[in-house]
This record gives C-alpha cells, sequence and structure tokens, in this order.
C-alpha cells in the first residue's frame, strides 16, 4: 500500500498526472469562454472512445502510431538527442511501405512483413542522415531534423504524383492486399473497426525499447553517450556511431509507425499539404511518459484516447475538434514547463497545511 | 519582350514571399541571440494572420470600408503576437524548460487556437470570411517610373518597405546600442552579463516578446497581402522557412534578409517554372525543398559555416553553483 | 577610530543551500586600504561569502555594512554603486567580444542613442596607463593571454568605480611570474587608495602580499589574524583543521625500464593551431614523471594524445617499445594506461550515471560484465561495493549517482576505476585539483603507492607545490615543447617558474 502511495507521489508520475489535468482544466475554461458545456464535452469525449467496441477499436487504432513515434522520440532523447524528425521518418515509412505494398507481388508471409521492414529500414535511414550530420559535421539534430521533415513531406508528395498515383485522385492506388497489416478476424472483434496487427508491433517495440536500454552493452554505450559523451569518448566508445546507431533505432521505430498506419489503416497514401502529426505528438508522449517504455505507451493511449474522442465532442456537445489540440499543446507546455507545475503543486501542499 | 515582364513579376513576387520570412527572421533573431530558441515562429505567424484576418474583418464592418482597417489588423496582430510569445518567455526563462518543447508546445496551441476560435467567430466554418479591404501597394513617386525595374521594385505593399526599413533598424540596434550588446551578451555568457548587473532575465523577456511581435507582423502581411483570409494552412511552414533564413543568414539581420530574399526567388521561381514548363522536368516538390537542403548544407559547412550564440538553448540559473 | 577605517563588515552571514550550510554565522571585517585574505580549503564557503558580499547570493541570515552603512546587496549592479568589484576565478568575459565591450558591458557611454565607442577606449586606455594594466581595447577575448583576460576582469571593476576589489583566486592560472605582477598590481592598487579583499588558499601569497587574514573552515570562521603577527604553519592548521605536513613522505625512486617514450610529436589543438611542437620525454618505470608548465601551453593536448583523443601530426608515442600513437581510446587503454582526467566531471564521470555503472565504464564490454551483449549486474555490483571498500568512497550505496558525491569522493571513485585496471603507465592530470587537503594526500599515497609498485605514472600539474612533493623528475612544458628536465630536490621554485615562461635557468639539467 505504502509502495503505491510512494509511486503516485513520486515526481516522475505527479508532473504528467497534474500537467494532463491543467491542460483538461483549462481546456474546459476555454470552452465555457465559447458558451459550451465543459462536462458535457468530456462525457461525450469519453463516450467516443470507449462507448462500444467499434470505438475502442478505433482507439487503439489512433493509439497504435503515437507509441511508435513516442518511443522514438523518447528513445533519441536517452541517447541525448532531441528528434524532431520523427514526423519525416514516420513520413518515408509510410512512403516505402507504399511503394513495397504496390510495386511489388509476393504472397502475404512474404508481402506483409517485407513492406513493415522496408518502412522501418527507410525511418531508420532517414534518422541516420541527422546522426551522421551531428556525429561527423557536428550540426545540432533539432534543426536538421525540422529541414528534413519538410523534405520528406515534399519527396513523398513528389513520389506519390510522379510513380504511385491513382489518376484523378490526390493519393496513391492501393496497395495489394497481400501487403495489408489488417487482420480481418481482429477487426471483426471490434465490429469493423480498422485496429490492425501494428498495436502488437508497437508493444513488442516497447519492449525491445526496454531490454535494449537498460539491459545490453549496447543499451549502456547509447545512455553513456547521451549523459556525457566526452566521458563516453574518454572510455572507448564511438560518440558518432553510438549517435548514428541512437537515431537510426529511433528512425527505425518511427519509419514502422508510419508503414503500419499504410499498411493497417489507410492501403494509400495520400499527397498531404500538412503533416499528419504523430511525430509532433509523439514528442508529447514521450515527454509525459519520462522518456520510458511503459510510460510512452501509457502517454500515448492517453493522446490516443483525447484524438480520437475529440469527434465526440463535436457532436456531443457542438465544440470544435480543435480544442482537443488546445489541451495537448497545454500538457506538452505544462510537462516541459515543469517548474510551473511544481509551483502548483506547492500551492496544494500549502492549502492543505493551512487547513490543518 | 515577355521575359522582361516575367523578371519584372518575379521580382514583384520575391518581395512579397520573402516580406513574411524577414519580420519572422527579425524576430527569431531577437529570441535567439538573447539565447532563446524559438521554433514556435510558425506558430506566431499563425496567430498573427488568424488575428490580422479576424481583426480586419470586424475593423472592416464597423468602418464601412476603411482604408484603415488593415492596418488596425496589422496592429493588433503585433500586440497579440507579443502576448501569445509571453508563455514560451515564462517557460523557457522563469522555469527553466526546454525551449524547443516549449516551442513545439506553442506551435500545436497555436493552429489549435487559430481554428477553433475561427469556428467560433464564423459560425462553424473553418476559415475566416474573405477580407474586403486589404493592404494595398505603395507607388514612390519617380522611382517606380524607372522602366521595368521601377514597377518591380518601388510599387510595393507597405509592408515590405516596413519590413526592410526593420532589417537596417535591427542591424543598428544589434550592433550599435548599449541594448543590443547587453542582448547579445546575455546570450553568449549570461553568468558575465549579470554580473556585470544585466537583468538576464529581463533582456531574455524583452528578446522573446520581440520576437512575438515580429513574427506575428510576419504572418499579417500573409493575409493581408495574399490570402486575404485564414484558415488551417495559410501558414504552413513559413516559420520553419524563417528559422532556415535566420540561420543560413548567420543570425545577422543583413544575412538573414538575404536568406529570405534568396527563398523568396525559390519560391517564385514556381510560378516562372510553369510558365515556361520548366516543371515539366524540375518537379514543383523540388522547388519547395530547396530552402530546407540548403540549410542542411549550410550548417553542414558545405556552404560556408553558421556559428550559433554561444549560450542558446541553455536555461540560465541564477546563482546556480 | 577604529571602527572609521572598516570598509566593509559582514555579520553572522548564513547561507544554506540544499544539503549543506555553506557560511554559518560568519564575520568578516575589512579595513580600508589593506589586502585583506580569505584564507580556507575547497568548500570552505569562501566563494559563497564573497558572492554574497557581491549580490550574486542572498543571505539567509546575516548584515552587511560597507563604508558604516547598512547594506542589503540585491545584486551585483547594487554592489557595483557600493563601490565593490569582483574579479572571478573563472574570467566573467565573453569571447566574441572585444576587450572595450567586455569592459564597458552593462555601463556604456552613449552618444545619443549609438554606443560611444571613441569615448570607452580612452577610458579604458586612461585606466590601463593609470594602473599598468597593459591591454589591447581592440582585439577579441578569444584572441588574448590568459595574464590580459585577468587585466581586463580587473579593469572591468575599476571601470566601474569600484574601490573594493574582490580577488578570487587569481594565481590559479598564473606563473610564477604572472602572480609577482599581479602581487605588483595589487600593492599598487591599494596605494591608490583601493581595498582588496584575496580570496587564496596558498599560504605563500598571503605571507607576501596580504595584511590581515580571515581563516574559513566548514563555513565557519575560525580566526582572524595579522599577518606579521603569524607564519604559514599556524595558518595551514588552521586552515585544515589538524597539524599537516605538506610535504609528501616518499623513498627515493628505483627507475626501471622505460614504459612510456614520447618522440618528437606535434599536433594542433581544437582551432587548427599547433599545440604540440616537437614535444619528446620518456617516463620509467617505478618513477614519478611530473610535467610543470602554464595552462595553455599544450599539457591538455599532450594528454589527449596520450589517451588517444587527439591525433598526432608526426612523431611516435611507444609503449613498451611498441607504438601506439593514434590508436583509439580503447586500445590504448588496453594496452596497459590508466588516465585520471584533468576535469573529473567532463571526461572521468557520467554523472548521471551510477555508481556502479561509472566504476566499469572501461570494462563493461570484457567477458567479466558482458555475456553476449547482455550487461552483467550482478558481476557489476561486486566490482563496485569492492572498490567502494577499497578505496573508501564515501556513498550510501553503489546505485546513488555520482553527481550525488561529494568532488573528493568522485575523484576517489575515478582512481579506483584507472587503477584497478591494472595499468603500467598511471596519466594523471591535475588529479587533486579542488579537494581538500584530506582527498589531496589520499591521493597522493596512491600515486605514490603506484610508483612504488613499479608502475610508470605521469603527472601533470598546476599546482608547483604538488608537482615538487611528488616528482622524481620534472619536465617543464612550454610552447608544446619540453624545454628542459630538472631535479625537484635542486631547482627553485623561482628558477622552474622562469623556465615555465620560456626563459633560460643555468642550472644544469637531470637526465
Amino acid at each position: 500500500m505504502n509502495k503505491w502511495i510512494h509511486i503516485f507521489t513520486k515526481e516522475s508520475v505527479l508532473i504528467p498526472v497534474i500537467s494532463t489535468l491543467l491542460g483538461l482544466l483549462i481546456g474546459a475554461f476555454i470552452m465555457l469562454l465559447g458558451a459550451y458545456n465543459p462536462i458535457q464535452a468530456y462525457l461525450s469525449l469519453i463516450e467516443k472512445a470507449f462507448g462500444d467496441f467499434y470505438s475502442i477499436g478505433e482507439t487503439i487504432r489512433q493509439i497504435t502510431p503515437l507509441i511508435f513515434t513516442g518511443l522514438s522520440v523518447a528513445f533519441a532523447f536517452r541517447t541525448g538527442l532531441f528528434n524532431i524528425g520523427a514526423e519525416g521518418q514516420f513520413i518515408m515509412g509510410s512512403l516505402a511501405a507504399t511503394i513495397v505494398g504496390i510495386q511489388l507481388d509476393l504472397p502475404w508471409y512474404l508481402h506483409m512483413p517485407l513492406a513493415v521492414v522496408a518502412g522501418g529500414m527507410a525511418g531508420g535511414l532517414w534518422g541516420v542522415i541527422a546522426g551522421y550530420l551531428k556525429a561527423k559535421r557536428g550540426v545540432h539534430e533539432v534543426i536538421t531534423t525540422i529541414m528534413l521533415n519538410w523534405i520528406s513531406l515534399y519527396l513523398s508528395n513528389y513520389f506519390v504524383k510522379a510513380y504511385l498515383s491513382e489518376p484523378g485522385q490526390q493519393r496513391s492506388e492501393f496497395l495489394k492486399e497481400s501487403s495489408w497489416l489488417s487482420l480481418q478476424g481482429l477487426s471483426q472483434l471490434f465490429d469493423n473497426a480498422r485496429i490492425h496487427f501494428g498495436i502488437l508491433i508497437a508493444i513488442l517495440c516497447a519492449v525491445i525499447f526496454y531490454i535494449v536500454l537498460w539491459k545490453t552493452k549496447q543499451g549502456y554505450e547509447l545512455r553513456a553517450v547521451g549523459f556525457n559523451p566526452h566521458a563516453a569518448e574518454y572510455a572507448g566508445m564511438n560518440v558518432g556511431v553510438n549517435v548514428m546507431k541512437a537515431m537510426f533505432v529511433s528512425g527505425v521505430f518511427a519509419g514502422l509507425g508510419g508503414a503500419a498506419e499504410i499498411l493497417g489503416v489507410f492501403h494509400y497514401l495520400t499527397i498531404n499539404a500538412a503533416f499528419p502529426g504523430y511525430g509532433f505528438q509523439g514528442i508529447a508522449v514521450a515527454l509525459i511518459g519520462g522518456n520510458t517504455a511503459l510510460g510512452t505507451v501509457l502517454g500515448a493511449v492517453l493522446f490516443g484516447v483525447l484524438t480520437f474522442g475529440a469527434t465526440g465532442m463535436k457532436f456531443g456537445a457542438g465544440v470544435p475538434v480543435e480544442i482537443i489540440s488546445i489541451v495537448i499543446a497545454l500538457v506538452i507546455f505544462f510537462v516541459a514547463a515543469k517548474g510551473i507545475v511544481k509551483y502548483v503543486i506547492q500551492l496544494f501542499k500549502k492549502e492543505k497545511k493551512n487547513m490543518l | 519582350m515577355e521575359w522582361l515582364q516575367v523578371t519584372s513579376d518575379l521580382i514583384h513576387n520575391t518581395i512579397v514571399f520573402a516580406t513574411a520570412l524577414i519580420f519572422a527572421a527579425l524576430g527569431g533573431l531577437y529570441s535567439e541571440r538573447s539565447g532563446v530558441v524559438n521554433i514556435a515562429l510558425e506558430g506566431l505567424m499563425t496567430i498573427g494572420a488568424f488575428t490580422a484576418a479576424v481583426v480586419t474583418f470586424y475593423a472592416d464592418l464597423m468602418l464601412g470600408g476603411s482604408a484603415w482597417s488593415p492596418w488596425i489588423g496589422f496592429i493588433i496582430a503585433m500586440i497579440v503576437g507579443i502576448i501569445f510569445a509571453l508563455p514560451h518567455a515564462v517557460a523557457s526563462v522563469s522555469f527553466h524548460a526546454n525551449q524547443v518543447v516549449s516551442g513545439v508546445a506553442l506551435n500545436f496551441l497555436a493552429i489549435g487556437l487559430g481554428v477553433y476560435l475561427t469556428k467560433i467567430f464564423f459560425d462553424g466554418s473553418a476559415q475566416t470570411k474573405t477580407l474586403e479591404t486589404t493592404l494595398s501597394k505603395w507607388n514612390i513617386p519617380f522611382l517606380s517610373d524607372i522602366p521595368f525595374i521601377g514597377k518591380a521594385f518601388f510599387y510595393a505593399y507597405p509592408t515590405s518597405f516596413l519590413a526592410f526599413l526593420l532589417v537596417a533598424i535591427s542591424y543598428y540596434v544589434l550592433f550599435k546600442t548599449p541594448f543590443g550588446l547587453r542582448l547579445r551578451s546575455v546570450g553568449e555568457h549570461p553568468q558575465a552579463a549579470d554580473t556585470v548587473g544585466i537583468n538576464v532575465y529581463r533582456m531574455r523577456y524583452l528578446a522573446v516578446m520581440i520576437s512575438g511581435a515580429l513574427a506575428a507582423m510576419g504572418g499579417a502581411t500573409i493575409t493581408l497581402t495574399t490570402t486575404s483570409n485564414f484558415s488551417h494552412n495559410t501558414i504552413s511552414g513559413q516559420g520553419f522557412i524563417a528559422l532556415a533564413a535566420l540561420i543560413f543568414g548567420k543570425w545577422h539581420p543583413v544575412g538573414a534578409m538575404f536568406a529570405a530574399l534568396f527563398f523568396g526567388i525559390a519560391s517564385a521561381m514556381k510560378s516562372v517554372f510553369q510558365v515556361f514548363c520548366v516543371t515539366d522536368y524540375i518537379p514543383v516538390d523540388f522547388i519547395f525543398i530547396f530552402p530546407y537542403v540548403l540549410t542542411i548544407l549550410v550548417l553542414a559547412g558545405i556552404v560556408g559555416r553558421a556559428n550559433a550564440p554561444a549560450a542558446i538553448g541553455r536555461p540560465y540559473i541564477k546563482g546556480n553553483r | 577610530m577604529e571602527k572609521d577605517n572598516t570598509v566593509v563588515e559582514m555579520k553572522g552571514i548564513t547561507k544554506r543551500f540544499p544539503g549543506i550550510v555553506a557560511n554559518d554565522s560568519v564575520d568578516l571585517i575589512v579595513k580600508k586600504g589593506e589586502i585583506h585574505a580569505l584564507l580556507g580549503e575547497n568548500g570552505a564557503g569562501k566563494s559563497t561569502l564573497m558572492n554574497i558580499l557581491f549580490g550574486l547570493y542572498q543571505p539567509d541570515e546575516g548584515e552587511i555594512w560597507i563604508k558604516g552603512k547598512k547594506e542589503v546587496i540585491t545584486d551585483p549592479n547594487y554592489a557595483n554603486r557600493l563601490g565593490i568589484g569582483m574579479v572571478h576565478q573563472h574570467f566573467m568575459l565573453i569571447d566574441n567580444f572585444t576587450v572595450v565591450e567586455n569592459i564597458i558591458l552593462g555601463a556604456e557611454p552613449q552618444k545619443t542613442l549609438k554606443i560611444d565607442y571613441d569615448r570607452s577606449v580612452k577610458k579604458v586606455l586612461d585606466l590601463s596607463k593609470r594602473y599598468g594594466l597593459h591591454v589591447d581595447p581592440h582585439v577579441k577575448i578569444e584572441d588574448v593571454s590568459v595574464g590580459m583576460q585577468q587585466r581586463v576582469e580587473i579593469l572591468k571593476t575599476l571601470y566601474r568605480g569600484a574601490d573594493i576589489l574582490i580577488f578570487d583566486e587569481p594565481t590559479a592560472v598564473l606563473t610564477p611570474q604572472e602572480i609577482e605582477e599581479l602581487m605588483v598590481i595589487m600593492k599598487n592598487l591599494v596605494q591608490e587608495g583601493k581595498t582588496i579583499i584575496l580570496i587564496t588558499h596558498k599560504l605563500k601569497e598571503i605571507m607576501e602580499a596580504c595584511d590581515t587574514v580571515t581563516i574559513i573552515r566548514r563555513g565557519k570562521v575560525i580566526d582572524r589574524l595579522a599577518v606579521n603577527e603569524t607564519n604559514p604553519e599556524e595558518l595551514a592548521e588552521k586552515m585544515v583543521g589538524r597539524n599537516v605536513s605538506f610535504s609528501v613522505q616518499k623513498d627515493k625512486a628505483k627507475p626501471l625500464d622505460t614504459i612510456l617514450s614520447v618522440q618528437n610529436i606535434h599536433a594542433s589543438d581544437n582551432r587548427g593551431v599547433k599545440a604540440l611542437n616537437g614535444l619528446s620525454f620518456e617516463v620509467k618505470a617505478g618513477e614519478i614523471l611530473g610535467i610543470a608548465g602554464v595552462d595553455g601551453n599544450g599539457q591538455s593536448e599532450l594528454i589527449e594524445v596520450l589517451s588517444g583523443l587527439r591525433k598526432i601530426e608526426s612523431g611516435k608515442i611507444s609503449l613498451h617499445n611498441k607504438p601506439v600513437h593514434n590508436l583509439n581510446p580503447r586500445l590504448i587503454s588496453e594496452s596497459g594506461v590508466g588516465h585520471i582526467p584533468e576535469d573529473r566531471q567532463k571526461r572521468g564521470l557520467i554523472l548521471d550515471f551510477t555508481l556502479r555503472e561509472n566504476l566499469v565504464l572501461k570494462s563493461y564490454y570484457q567477458p567479466e560484465f558482458n555475456h553476449h551483449g547482455f550487461l552483467q549486474y550482478k558481476e557489476i555490483n561486486q566490482h563496485a561495493i569492492a572498490l567502494i571498500k577499497e578505496y573508501d568512497v564515501r556513498t550510501p550505496d553503489e546505485f546513488t549517482i555520482a553527481r550525488a558525491l561529494s568532488g573528493g569522493n568522485q575523484q576517489k571513485a575515478v582512481i579506483a576505476r584507472e587503477i584497478s585496471n591494472n595499468p603500467d603507465l598511471l596519466i594523471a592530470a591535475q588529479p587533486t585539483r579542488g579537494l581538500d587537503v584530506g582527498a589531496i594526500e589520499f591521493i597522493h599515497q596512491r600515486l605514490i603507492e603506484q610508483r612504488d609498485k613499479g608502475k610508470a605514472v605521469l603527472l601533470i600539474s598546476l599546482e608547483l607545490d604538488e608537482l615538487m612533493n611528488l616528482s622524481d623528475r620534472i619536465a617543464v612544458i612550454y610552447e608544446g615543447k619540453i624545454v628542459g628536465m630538472v631535479d625537484p630536490e635542486v631547482i627553485t621554485d623561482r628558477e622552474l617558474g622562469l623556465m615555465m615562461s620560456g626563459g633560460k635557468v643555468e642550472r644544469e639539467e637531470v637526465e
């Protein structure tokens, strides 16, 4: 019992929880200003996310890519890198999976895994570009990954238009069914929701994330480089190679996410004017999860529920869905500025003392 | 004489596109020179574009189509930009937050808030009503009469003239005045600045607020000269291109201006290419990619070297042992 | 009457930081026109006290009286207005600003809106002439010598009209000759009516230049003495709290075969400037070779070259007659080199790793701790527990992160790790920097123990006393070259200092 109290009062748990509550609270306040009923809105959010099997299936569908991008960002963070590029790696993963899915003709037991692997590799290699520039040229990865995001967006659009397009449509043609990650049985279990096999890959990735970082020699090196590259170099580790490895793994996670989204949900790739946004949300997911495997999965669940449930708020309480972007932004903001949250916690503690 | 017309159009389009970038890049300049990373330029531009669209619309409604209404929108956008930048300052200066994360949050918030409020103000529509009155171009007497280039350079939106004026002012402020020396000192070695009595926090707050004002003005110019309304994709990447221009321009106002113009040309070339059917050979997407690739090359030292302010991104904690 | 010429009076100052009381009810009285020494070990609380006086920290308790008035010094600006200036140990200068920009920063002469650079330069040159502090106003700080940087720091305070100057360990980075110059400058300043507070742990400087000394130990004032009524032994005892002998007990060295041989090496620093310029020396088994030199004469680059962190452009380094230059750090470490790095927090430790993780930093990949890519935490634990015990590292347990340990215990952990690999050559760079006397003694004993076991020890230090006490031979490094090899038993401080600044000494060298 005491152990549980201890866990819940730990800063790493308390801060994300309170940040989320603050975000929801301010979101409610904004809704009040727009003369909406926040309680009704949040209730319809929950209703939308968990109301029936179909909804639960779709919520899980929404959670899946966030686990991937969250792990991507968290893994990079653990090695001292700030991967803002999960967005671009995600897109490259989608693109590669689409190319494999359309261009190749194989039996499903080869085609599907190959498409998944292609997506992961594409994301990984896209990540390595930033890793290489950091390792060999000393360029900060934040700037390069931001730039690479935009490059990947236009590159993907170009490929779809030039080689993969469905005539007259703003998207590629359909992928061959043999490459799909969708699972008929699983879908039917959830009333034909678009839940797919990707969720299992995502959870497997989370497990791998944990084992690699904490149990292996490689993980020891990556963490050492992340905390203190000078000491790592002194200890005989190759800092540059480790940075590239870290960016590769980070990119693989995001790329797998992109592949899973195409292979499992849409089965085609659209021409995008803007980012899908999973990469940026991945930053939030990783932060709120304290860059741990379990935390990231939980963070993805939170944001997945919020984003999928948001459409419910529109129907249930008439609130524009963008309110959820606002809430998510606020949560990121509070997790980043821990000081503000600590300040709020202090206030509560003082209140309590005064009451006693 | 078709090519002359094309060139004139090219210059004109370049300047229109570059104007917004110059405002935002100058905004980034103040913030980053003071040591605060600002990847929230995109969000600040979004808020500026949104505010200008909404305020100008209502001002126009009240004033009955006055030429002043876009200016009211422009000024209010600037003020809202300052307010919107404040959370970034609070988080990254007072609460030592990760400045990149805080910027990401602000970008999210801007687009969310912009579209959310648009829906509230305009009956659930995801874009603001098209403005009746926008900024009109200014003719600089005599100079604009110079054949061909006169129209290209001296018949332009007032905001463009303002942007170039601000480049000169920023250069003067940053490199000639005590304020500039102090601002830069805070971005290089905050502790040293502190020991000679410069209030590091106040300088950084000021810099971030100036940053908000300028970036929001940049966003406002887009609604008031180009799109005439605001929707979710009015600002799509300009903030990041401005950031690229700032880096490409090596954190110097004049450098950033040239970089912005350069990226402006790249973008304006698109229409020229279309006229001459070059897009059959070079896809438009590659033209979009161009500024980003160039920035990476610059940073990689393949095209010149850029040195960021020494203390950039590092929170200053007073009395830290 | 005596009250009248008191310029600084601090009464009952207490300052707490999380976990420690840095100042515990400290009293300090400084008279006008004196050089007042603040003596104490590293971590005794001297700097904290002066940071309070300078307005960088606020005291938790106590009062400050300046020139007879009670003041609350809220920030450095206010301290400046009261005439208090500080010459910081780590110079507070902006690298890519010019000398004059650094001096005027925060108090710039103006011509309408603009900075009046002409007037600024004139002011700086006037001050420079008046106090004999030569500087070149137009060059950037990154391009000037350490000595000039210090003069810029002093000018900064004078420019602001300071008449109470705090010098925080000003001699740490200077040569003996530069130190002498500084002493002259300080005496000049006092003659011009300034008052100086000198923070130091060097007894010699106090005996030479100061009038009064206040001794601080563990945050408390131990005593206040007139310098002409005391002696170094008394000061040392009061500083440390027990009888200490600063000379180390050791037998004569019995050097054997050559372990390390460095021949005519050349290498560049990070900026691409030549740092090692045809440098040669040898270290034998069973001896401690000291490397003496002014900071920035190639010591850091030499250490990096020897440990594989930097490449040489020409020349030869061999260990047991096998070439080892330009090998990577791991190969060098495996061929029998231990390395206590000069900056333990930057290189020696990963502060956010646990102690057990830090103790295997160089051996985590060995079969002992790593099976098929998986770390063996059981063995890693046992290893840590054994070393913690043997080297008396004071820590709650092996799971504590290194950041939570004191400087002395962090250094003990580094030394434990490096010696436990049983190296033939131990490179010890600034091994006692910033440590208290207890830890210093412990580390010195360990180095001598290595020597007596027949290992080669290379000691690179900026502390002359340490070099003189420990080394069997001293090589003097100057501008990337060994300019002399001397016997510490014979050479004097002054002669060594002269060699360190490029001068020639007639006395014959040892081979």
